[in-house]
């Protein structure tokens, strides 16, 4: 009985023991990049010595000189992509939520397949698309910043659909019913009622969609020209000759602006309580 | 004070008939209930009427005026719902006070409009918290402060107590009750629950199907129901279906019970007992309004007792009857005779048609030889 006893007791401190380790495992995983970039950035050396011979800030000071003109245009694009975004994915979201129509369904996997498309195959097909367009038209359409933000669109979109049927979900049509009832006509019953419902989502929505289009790589490297390249595609263009600590740096200020980002939104929202 | 009519009102979906000419006719102030099972309809003829639901035919009228083309916002109707569809968003007041403000009234008119809605309704210590922050009971008060600060033409009330704890069901629904009479409104309530349509109804509506199976008071569908399915929902009916000979004679089950009353009709019938008006006595009693049978259980309910009589190979008659009066609980195995007299049995003929006791016949009193 004892001996039971203390073999379970022991069984136990493994257990608990080995999910300790793993825990440690994982969180170095996702956090030593983190801190190695960290203390990369402020290496007071031109290549990527260790140890360093001293330790400076310049090159955070370098950031805006170097890429300030990409970071312009990655924040552009990004705004501009959330902002149409969410001027079609917030009504396709309540119609889709709301309206069962023929072509339902087609809606849906248009507004959502994007997610499922790798980004080159995207950017490949709008770049010889606006190729084959600008031979018939002579429309500038190939690198301009017009097009760079319809394509974001495309994949900004399907987070600001997905979202706000997912904040929908929960929503209970009574309240809208109830307000009609109490002589608000359906816009206001939209405006009052429903976009209230669906706050979090569209803010938790239009965040992910900021995310992703600041972040994109694959398909936004068919649709730069000179003079208008974004942050991560001038950030690999610039690896492609130096390696020094100003890439840390940059990488450091874009997850701080993110996290910020988040942290402000989450006391607002709940993100979790969305997207979960 | 407003008069609402429903002339042949229907609903089809597909060749599904979901609401099948339900005619109603609801007097200024008069407070209606719609009972029935789920999926009877009620609440599609309730939705029909706030405009929610398009009706397929047929009219609804306020005061004779249709308000069929009228969208839902233009029907001036209060709502309350089962899930009392607060806006989450907004404290007491302003939930209260939504429906003023899309009436374009000026804030103030408006804030004392919501003062006095709130203390009708009791709630003006809670006027600035969130719906989530209130009980169930309290979320159903505001639910109908504003339903009511519009002075609606029309109440309707969908299931608005099914949601809360068995305890505050009845406090709730005589607040709904008051505040529905001192304002004179003339409303509909959707119901599946009996105990509540009794007790809040001027007069019921017993829908099945789609079908209005009668109209009445509760006394009238107790005392009276139109249909075997009337008799069952309403109260309880132990139902009995056999073969009537004689117009006095019944033989279920191979078992023959002699009706308390007299009918002018033979064949296939079926008969609903109340258990609540049969009494037990000592076997061997062939007089009208009897049968005889073995006690098979017998339970002490506190107010009442319950004997669960055999009287056929699978026929058993309930019989409840008042601890307060004489009698006692008999053991099981007990031969009884059950005793009833007219005003306990209704027969209905194969077409489900209440058969009327002819006036000749003399009923059979309650007699005082208890066993």
């Amino acid at each position: 009985m004892a001996a039971a006893g203390h073999e379970t007791l022991w069984q136990e401190q493994l257990q608990r023991g080995l999910v300790g380790v793993l825990l440690v495992c994982a969180v170095a995983i996702i956090f030593v990049p983190l801190v190695l970039t960290l203390y990369l950035s402020v290496f007071d050396e031109t290549l990527i010595v260790f140890p360093p011979h001293g330790y400076t800030l310049r090159w955070y000071a370098q950031i805006l000189p170097q890429f300030g003109s990409a970071l312009r245009t990655s924040a552009l694009t990004a705004l501009a992509a959330v902002a149409v975004s969410l001027l079609l994915g917030v009504p396709a979201g309540i119609g889709l939520s709301r309206y069962r129509f023929r072509g339902r369904e087609a809606v849906s996997t248009l507004l959502l397949a994007p997610l499922t498309i790798p980004g080159v195959a995207i950017g490949l097909g709008i770049f010889v698309l606006a190729v084959l367009i600008e031979e018939r038209t002579e429309w500038a359409l190939s690198g301009s910043l017009g097009l760079m933000i319809a394509a974001h669109v495309l994949i900004t979109l399907p987070w600001v659909v997905r979202l706000c049927l997912a904040s929908l979900a929960n929503h209970d049509r009574a309240a809208e019913e109830a307000a009609a009832s109490l002589g608000a006509r359906p816009l206001a019953v939209i405006w009052r009622v429903t976009l209230p419902a669906m706050r979090s989502g569209i803010v938790a929505g239009a965040l992910f969609a900021f995310i992703v289009s600041f972040e994109n790589l694959e398909m936004t490297l068919f649709l730069i020209a000179p003079g208008m390249t974004t942050l991560p595609i001038a950030v690999l263009q610039y690896l492609q000759y130096h390696i020094d600590p100003l890439v840390a740096a940059i990488a450091v200020a874009q997850v701080v602006i993110v996290g910020t980002a988040l942290i402000l939104l989450d006391r607002q929202v709940r993100i979790a309580r969305v997207v979960a | 004070m407003t008069r609402l009519t429903l002339d042949r009102l229907e609903k089809h979906y597909g060749t599904a008939l979901a609401v099948d000419a339900v005619s109603l006719d609801i007097a200024p102030g008069e407070m209606v209930v719609l009972l029935g099972p789920s999926g009877c309809g009620k609440t599609t003829t309730l939705r029909m009427v706030a405009g929610f639901v398009p009706a397929t035919s047929g009219d609804v009228l306020l005061d004779g005026q249709s308000i069929l083309a009228l969208p839902p916002y233009r029907r001036e109707m209060g709502l309350v719902f089962q899930s009392y569809a607060l806006f989450p968003h907004m404290t007491v007041a302003d939930n209260i006070g939504f429906g003023l403000e899309m009436r374009g009234m000026k804030r103030e008119p408006r804030r004392q409009r919501v003062l006095e809605m709130l203390r009708l309704a009791r709630l003006e210590p809670l006027a600035e918290r969130l719906p989530r922050q209130l009980s169930g009971g309290q979320q159903q008060r505001v639910a109908l402060a504003r339903a009511l600060a519009i002075n609606p033409r029309v109440l309707l009330l969908d299931e608005p107590l099914s949601n809360l704890d068995a305890s505050l069901r009845a406090e709730v629904g005589r607040d709904i009750r008051l505040l529905q009479r001192d304002a004179g409104l003339t409303t509909i309530m959707v119901t599946h629950d009996q105990d509540e349509a009794m007790a809040m109804a001027d007069r019921l509506v017993v829908m099945r199907d789609g079908q209005v199976q009668q109209t009445g008071t509760q006394e009238d569908l107790y005392e009276r129901p139109a249909t075997p399915f009337v008799a069952s929902f309403i109260g309880r009916s132990t139902m009995l279906e056999g073969k009537l000979s004689d117009g006095n004679t019944i033989v279920v089950d191979g078992t023959a019970l002699h009706l308390a009353g007299h009918y002018a009709a033979n064949g296939a019938s079926t008969l609903a007992l109340r258990p609540e008006r049969l009494w037990l006595e000592a076997p061997g009693v062939t007089a009208p309004g009897a049968v005889a049978g073995t006690v098979e259980l017998a339970s002490y309910l506190g107010p009442v007792r319950e004997h669960l009589v055999r009287i056929g190979p699978d026929t058993r008659l309930l019989v409840r009857d008042s601890t307060a009066a004489a009698g006692r609980l008999h053991a099981s195995g007990e031969a009884v005779s059950v005793r009833w007299d007219t005003g306990a049995e209704r027969v209905f003929d194969a077409a489900l048609t209440p058969l009327l006791a002819e006036t000749t016949t003399t009923t059979s009193t309650r007699m005082s030889t208890h066993v």
